[in-house]
């Protein structure tokens, strides 16, 4: 287990600027957790700062696992765009299966049994980078599927996908949370972090305003901005 | 006017004919320059990618040092490898001066930093769409620069044959190292430029018009490959 996962007043800034002032949070095995906030909140930055894709400016962030590269194996990210490599569907996944140093037997078949569990056996063969962008996304998710994570960071995964699109995708990551991975999915959606989040984080400024299980934070938010943002989004969910 | 017309119809009845010489100078023109853009390519391909996706101190420089080298002048390089190899030089032993191998030493050192140049800028566009999904995969370094420039091929042929283009078409540099040998050492460029003193224009715009027609035929190649592997591989 990496899991809990600890920041410890970590801030993080840029070209003179603060996006996150120092923080601190514990994040455990369990619920699936949303990080919420407007654009521009810090929510991607808060995000890559726990996948270790940034370094944070101050403060340290540890797992409860001291190998850095069990660490960064039992983690996976998908991200609001996904970047596939020119070859096919299951061509990519096995790439991510070879960089795990999963033995060279398995690769094929959990590849195969990941494009399934996302509902992409059919174009497992397919140029990656010629799918729909909502195939992508859902491959993006196959890719992560494949290497078993115990955490899984989704930046805005449906921020550019259509309605239908978005469904499958959030069915997928249900399936994620069923078979026991950590959720960390930031959203600007309300409609999508009160379907998918067990708990919320509620990001404002780079602060970490307000922690709350997800029906107590939507049904009565104990923070001003928190209630103004769930106010103002309203009319468009 | 006369005189260009006499000059092309003789041009068109040489190539018709196709003779040994002219056929000669030609290969030996392709020979030169495939051997200095593969030997290029095998080093500045890795180099530019390796510059692309890794930070150190100096880079900088090294990258303005390459995008400068690309406009190396060609008698500058024709120069310093004359110097290298000729008997008094610190490679004169080897006794390549005035031969093919010293050509093609010529065209590689003037084209390594074009390729290098123009594919570390390549691979650092990639870099920068992939570098999140790299990492958080755990792709870094080596990997990566392979996966790069594995995965954005097609576009590297671009670099490549900027180099084929610029070598086969430079003639200060073969001249001074390869000395211009009948037989030997002669190539189109440096056939044309001396044809052209000599007065003899149909065989110096004959070459002239191959040349032409070769980095034509290279660059449709190329263009069609790249937009057929677009609309395959996306």
């Amino acid at each position: 287990m990496i899991l809990p996962l600890k920041l410890d007043r970590v801030s993080f800034s840029a070209g003179g600027r603060e996006i996150i002032p120092p923080l601190s949070l514990e994040i455990g095995a369990g619920p699936a957790t949303v990080i919420l906030g407007a654009n521009g909140a810090g929510k991607s930055v808060l995000m890559r700062l726990m996948h270790g894709l940034l370094a944070p400016t101050g403060g340290r962030v540890t797992w409860n696992e001291t190998d850095a590269a069990r660490v960064r194996r039992q983690q996976a990210m998908v991200f609001q765009r996904p970047v596939m490599l020119r070859r096919s569907a299951l061509a990519n996944l096995v790439y991510a299966l070879k960089v795990a140093n999963v033995p060279a037997g398995q690769r094929e078949t959990r590849a195969l049994d990941s494009l399934k569990e996302v509902g992409l056996l059919q174009l497992a063969h397919r140029p990656a980078r010629v799918m729909s962008g909502g195939e992508q996304q859902r491959l993006a998710l196959a890719r992560a599927w494949a290497l078993h994570p115990e955490v899984l960071f989704l930046d805005e995964p449906t921020a550019s996908l259509d309605p239908s699109a978005t469904r499958e995708i959030e069915s997928v990551i249900r399936a994620f949370d069923a078979a026991g991975t950590k959720i960390v999915m930031a959203t600007h959606n309300l409609g999508q972090a009160r379907r998918l989040g067990d708990e919320v984080l509620y990001i404002h400024q780079g602060r970490l305003v307000e922690r709350a299980p997800a029906d107590t934070f939507f049904k009565s938010p104990s923070s001003a901005e928190a209630a103004a943002f769930i106010k103002g989004e309203l009319p468009w969910v | 006017m006369d005189a260009i017309a006499e000059a092309l119809r003789g041009a068109i009845a040489l190539l018709a004919s196709w003779d040994t010489q002219l056929a000669g100078i030609v290969a030996l023109s392709l020979k030169v320059s495939l051997s200095a853009v593969l030997c290029a390519t095998l080093v500045a391909l890795p180099l530019g990618a390796a510059v692309a996706v890794t930070r150190f101190p100096g880079r900088r420089g090294l990258i303005v040092l390459l995008n400068a080298l690309m406009g190396l002048p060609p008698v500058v390089v024709g120069l310093v490898v004359y110097l290298l190899l000729s008997r008094a030089g610190p490679l004169g032993h080897a006794g390549l001066l005035f031969t093919p191998p010293a050509m093609v030493i010529a065209q590689t050192v003037l084209i390594l930093p074009l390729i290098a140049a123009l594919s570390r800028q390549a691979v650092e566009d990639a870099w920068v769409e992939y570098e999140e999904q790299l990492r958080s995969l755990g792709v870094t370094g080596l990997r990566a620069a392979l996966t790069l420039v594995w995965d954005i091929r097609f576009s590297l042929v671009t670099a490549v044959l900027a180099g084929l283009g610029r070598a086969s078409a430079e003639v200060g540099a073969v001249i001074m190292v390869g000395g211009n040998i009948d037989g030997v050492t002669r190539v189109m460029t440096t056939t044309i430029a001396l044809e052209t003193s000599k007065g003899d224009l149909p065989l110096a715009l004959s070459l002239g018009i191959v040349l032409i027609l070769l980095v034509l035929l290279l660059n449709t190649a190329a263009y069609l490959v790249k937009e057929a592997a677009q609309r395959r591989y996306g």
